[in-house]
């Protein structure tokens, strides 16, 4: 599903690698929680798997695809079979719950029938069944979250990218936001989600991947959120 | 693709950009006007010249007994029978002429009648024993005019050696540096107007980067992202071309047709026919420029 072969990254203008030879490799429907205090390199790994970036050494595979031969016209349709869900949200603040969601598969030219049928069917999967028509602005931050994944998930990717999804939210309601991606999860599709909240990778005991400084520290399955940083 | 949903995307983008896209609009009427005002103008200045260097060339005007006084250069008296045959003879003797025509004094003041009857106010009382006969003499090569003019200026019966393309060409220079002008004043305003493009691609990259970034991450072609910017700019040019052609049909109409046709008879305007044939043209340069300059203007301005 995904490998890493030694792959390194550097920014220009920055002396230190962001990543430092990093080799790994994730089956397809595992859960992995990507650790690591700021700066160790974890955005860089997600923006790899996204090809926002690409490795200055070194090959990531994503989807038996090597990223770094893609050509760039590619990259669209590559990124149709991930989700992407982030710390902020990021929905649009003038569309209802549904069009948010609706907007996702819009963009990517698919019949109005289809989407007619799939956004109802994911927004009951999240759980915001009956609040199709509120505004982002009308909803919780939990609930925000859960509109955020519903538009990720839509499109039924094999891998979904979580970049501190409760990073804005309170335990109780980060809990919930865990078990709708262990559900998630358990549909098939592989869950990265990289996270700095410890409670939650040392209750959820899942394979644990760390990266210091850029390089990869830990890599361990059921592992916990590892010592104090 | 779905047409409404880039329909709606672009008439959010049009009036969250309104007073940009109103001076987008009005820069490129502008300088398409001035672009569709210069092709006209270079039509209208290669017919006439078509029309006038065929009939005219180098002309010996021939003193008449009115001449005798009021010109130096006939103070000899007016020109008799064997000065002009003896012209005549040496001008078709010489190897740069073409052809010599003879231009009697009744065949000058019906020419003369042709062309300013109407205008002129001195027409009504003029006769034709007043009117010059001269040589028209049309040269192979239409820059050796000097030639003509040192064998001739200083012979007896001749008052003055004219090279009539000379006086056109001071008209046509005139013409075309006005051209040139408006040529000039077309590329600033379309700099200006490619600016402004440039700018309100940038603005509108920015009011729209959630959308765009979300639609990034969710795997829309990057024609699908750019489509709307695109689109926006070739209807805000489209709108401005309308405008231009709007401005060469009522120049046509108002300024030539109805004032300067009226005026001046001598020249030969440009007609509709003309005009129309630049309108294509005008729309499809105000669709294209602005699309292409947004396209190159979101390769800096928006990451896809």
């Amino acid at each position: 599903m995904i490998r890493f072969d030694n792959v390194s990254k550097s920014y220009p203008k920055q002396n230190r690698p962001a990543l430092r030879d990093v080799s790994l490799e994730i089956e397809k429907g595992e859960f992995v929680f990507l650790v690591g205090s700021s700066g160790s390199g974890k955005s860089t790994f997600l923006r790899l798997l996204l090809r926002e970036e690409r490795a200055s050494h070194g090959q990531v595979h994503v989807l038996g695809k090597d990223l770094s031969r893609l050509s760039n016209w590619k990259v669209p349709q590559m990124r149709r079979q991930l989700g992407t869900v982030f710390q902020d949200f990021r929905l649009l603040p003038n569309k209802t719950v549904s069009q948010n969601v609706a907007f996702a598969l819009e963009v990517i030219g698919k019949p109005r029938g289809e989407i007619r049928k799939a956004v109802p069917q994911v927004l009951e999967l999240v759980g915001l069944g009956g609040k199709e028509e509120r505004m982002p602005g009308e909803l919780s931050g939990g609930e925000q979250q859960r509109v955020a994944i519903a538009r990720a998930f839509v499109n039924r990717p094999l891998l979904l990218i979580a970049d501190e999804p409760t990073g804005n939210l309170d335990p109780q309601t980060s809990v919930g936001i865990m078990k709708l991606l262990d559900r998630i999860n358990r549909t098939g599709t592989t869950v990265i989600m990289a996270t700095h909240d410890q409670q939650i990778v040392d209750q959820m005991r899942k394979r644990v991947i760390e990266l210091e400084q850029g390089r990869l520290v830990r890599d361990q399955s059921r592992g916990v959120y590892g010592y104090q940083h | 693709m779905r047409a409404q949903f880039v329909l709606s995307e672009i008439g959010v983008g049009l009036r969250r950009n309104l007073t940009m896209t109103f001076a987008v609009i009005v820069s490129v009427a502008l300088s398409l006007a001035l672009f569709g005002g210069s092709l006209l103008m270079r039509e209208q200045v290669s017919t006439m010249k078509g029309y006038w260097y065929d009939k005219v060339n180098v002309s010996i005007f021939l003193c008449n007994k009115n001449d005798v006084e009021s010109q130096p250069a006939c103070a000899k008296g007016a020109v008799t029978d064997d000065q002009k045959k003896q012209i005549k003879a040496d001008l078709e003797k010489m190897p740069v002429v073409q052809k010599v025509q003879f231009e009697t004094a009744d065949e000058a003041y019906k020419h003369y009648k042709e062309q300013f009857g109407k205008s002129s106010p001195i027409a009504g009382s003029l006769t034709p024993d007043q009117m010059q006969e001269s040589f028209r003499v049309k040269l192979k090569d239409p820059s050796k005019y000097a030639v003509i003019s040192s064998a001739f200026s200083q012979r007896p019966g001749v008052q003055e050696v004219q090279d009539q393309k000379t006086l056109l060409e001071n008209l046509f220079n005139l013409l075309n540096g006005m051209n040139f002008a408006a040529l000039g004043v077309m590329g600033l305003m379309l700099v200006v107007a490619l600016m402004l493009i440039v700018n309100t691609v940038r603005v509108s990259a920015f009011s729209r980067r959630r959308e765009t970034g979300i639609m990034r991450l969710v795997g829309a072609s990057s024609f699908y992202i750019q489509i709307p910017f695109i689109m926006e700019a070739a209807f805000a040019g489209l709108l401005g071309a309308g405008f231009a052609c709007v401005l060469l049909v009522c120049g046509q109409e108002f300024l030539v047709n109805n004032w300067l046709a009226h005026h001046i008879d001598v020249i030969q305007f440009i007609g509709w026919d003309a005009v129309l044939a630049k309108l294509p043209l005008v729309l499809a340069i105000g669709l294209l420029m602005p699309a292409l300059a947004a396209f190159v203007a979101l390769r800096k301005y928006l990451k896809v």
